[in-house]
């Protein structure tokens, strides 16, 4: 156990200097963030660097933050390194606007899934994607259904007064 | 002589391969996947999967709900050890709130997490076996189950969508009947596997059946996010419950089993050492349960007022009692603003609870981790060149939950 939060943190300040920021440790995962353009180049030396080798994906998902103005979405990356045992998270803004962020796809096959169902969740639109359609809601969907925007339904809606609904 | 060979006119039948469509709902798929795949007679040339026939939204449901509401939709994630991922949830909310748990919960939690790990990895290996064309070894485990799922309504009440314990240990303490029915268990079952083991193992007709097919490489696994028993086969000793002990794991002694090939056969073989495994840690965990004496043997949930309901007649007679309990069922309690990812090893794969608080009573947002979502990406390469009949045992050996795949 040679690698720890504070080396990686180092490596990284080291490689992309202030392009890299927000460095936090909440309970025992380093995350941080960096602009959305340089996804890539982060999650590639994170691969590459032989003393990093953050080559597990476990995770893509996003959220959403509607008061974050020019940030709404968030796409964050859970990374793991099972040589040194340490993981960390690494996250990436993005407009309501222009949503485009670059497909990890060519770096982890894994990536595919995980980011159509953002796609499909939120709206990211992943550039260079192989196959970026819906995946577990209908292609006929016209909406992202877990942006803020979208509330649950409303418990003491009346329109619904069909006996079979219970509210009869 | 320009022309010699055969020119087809134009508009005719060109297409050498078949398409074939396989579910969503089909005998051999063993839930809701839908597969349409090319074949060249029997040979799959490519094949294109389609999921999400059963989402059912936990993300968003997720994000109305205090964190005891959440547990019930766990439930519905992996179905077949849905204990499992009630103690995932229940860890995470505890390592998120820092509830320390009494060591007596946790080794309670670690017998019904692997008599959870077992009733899944039962389910897996024999379904393999009826797919294979050996009914016996199903209907003869399937029994067997039947006396975990015993022992999960003595301590809880419900068979399978369990929605067993609560934040900070268990609803009620186990029973002697409990412990009386565990103990059945791990006599009888031990044999019934050894069996099981026997019937297949070397069983030529299953071998030649699994042997070689749906094989992955350990990069290509690791490149395409397997974890738990499939990774294993393919040799990556990756176990959460080695690499990041929760629940006390680190109090055991055990061993985890990996492959070669991480073909079918590797797979049954892994799934097959993890229940003697498991068997090994509820025995381990049972003596270390039976070792605490007098008012430690009573312990049963940590002392959190915050989040674990009082007792009943204690909300009758005591006013700060009434209080909590009505603050807990209406879901009243503010959570600290944070996140967290916390994983735990599933039945399937590391199985991954990423929950982001703003402050509020409930998640502002909470996104499960499914490892055979990710992983069932995978199934076209593993198909790909073999046989129809193979992609059959293929898809079971995969051990995918149509409940997790589409959350």
């Amino acid at each position: 156990m040679s690698l720890n939060n504070e080396i990686v943190q180092e490596k990284l300040v080291a490689k992309f200097g202030d392009q890299v920021s927000q460095f936090a440790t909440s309970y025992g995962m380093l995350s941080f963030e960096s602009p959305k353009e340089i996804n890539l180049k982060v999650l590639q030396f994170l691969y590459d660097e032989p003393s990093l080798e953050f080559t597990f994906l476990t995770d893509i998902c996003a959220v959403n933050y509607p008061n974050q103005t020019g940030a709404e979405l968030v796409v964050v990356y859970h990374l793991h390194n099972l040589k040194e045992n340490i993981r960390l998270r690494y996250s990436v803004s993005t407009s309501l606007e222009n949503t485009d962020v670059y497909t990890a796809t060519k770096l982890f096959e894994s990536a595919n899934w995980m980011e159509r169902e953002t796609y499909d969740f939120f709206g990211i639109n992943f550039v260079g994607h192989p196959n970026l359609k819906r995946i577990l809601n209908v292609d006929e969907m016209d909406y992202f259904p877990l942006r803020k925007e979208f509330p649950l339904e409303d418990q003491t809606r009346i329109d619904k007064d069909d006996e079979m609904f219970g509210r009869g | 002589m320009e022309h010699n060979h055969i020119t087809l006119p134009e508009g005719s039948i060109e297409k050498t391969t078949t398409t074939l469509n396989i579910g969503p709902t089909h005998p051999a798929t063993h839930g809701v996947f839908q597969n349409i795949m090319e074949v060249d007679g029997e040979r799959i040339v490519s094949s294109d999967q389609t999921v999400g026939y059963i989402h059912r939204a936990f993300e968003k449901l997720a994000e109305r709900r205090p964190l005891y509401q959440i547990t019930p939709i766990t439930d519905r994630l992996n179905y077949c050890s849905s204990p499992i991922n009630n103690m995932g949830w229940h860890i995470t909310c505890e390592k998120f709130l820092n509830i320390e748990t009494p060591k007596r919960v946790d080794y309670l939690r670690v017998i019904i997490m692997e008599l959870a790990r077992i009733s899944d990895h039962l389910i897996c290996n024999s379904i393999v076996g009826v797919d294979t064309g050996a009914y016996t070894g199903f209907l003869y485990v399937m029994q067997y189950r039947e006396l975990i799922y015993e022992i999960y309504e003595e301590i809880c009440g419900s068979r399978l969508t369990t929605n067993i314990g609560r934040i900070g240990g268990f609803e009620r303490n186990f029973t002697n009947t409990a412990f009386t029915k565990l103990e059945k268990f791990l006599n009888e079952y031990p044999k019934v596997l050894k069996e099981f083991e026997s019937l297949f193992t070397r069983n030529r007709i299953f071998m030649e059946r699994t042997q070689g097919t749906g094989g992955i490489s350990a990069e290509r696994a690791m490149n395409y996010g397997f974890t738990g028993p499939n990774l294993r086969a393919a040799g990556v000793d990756y176990d959460v419950r080695v690499h990041q002990p929760y629940s006390s794991y680190q109090d055991f002694n055990f061993t985890v089993p990996v492959g070669t090939t991480g073909d079918n056969y590797d797979r049954f073989l892994v799934r097959n050492a993890e229940m003697w495994e498991s068997i090994s840690i509820i025995r381990q965990a049972y003596e270390k349960v039976q070792a605490f004496k007098g008012a430690e043997a009573e312990i049963y949930h940590a002392d959190v007022p915050e989040y674990y309901l009082p007792k009943k007649e204690d909300v009758y007679t005591k006013m700060e009692a009434l209080i909590w309990h009505f603050k807990i069922i209406m879901g009243e309690i503010d959570l600290p603003k944070g996140q967290i990812y916390c994983p735990v090893e599933g039945g399937n794969g590391e199985l991954g609870f990423y929950l982001i608080s703003d402050g509020g009573r409930t998640p502002f947002r909470l996104h499960f981790r499914r490892p055979c979502f990710i992983y069932y990406q995978a199934y076209p390469e593993l198909i790909k060149g073999g046989m129809l009949s193979d992609a059959v045992v293929t898809m079971s050996s995969l051990n995918l939950i149509a409940g997790e795949l589409d959350a």
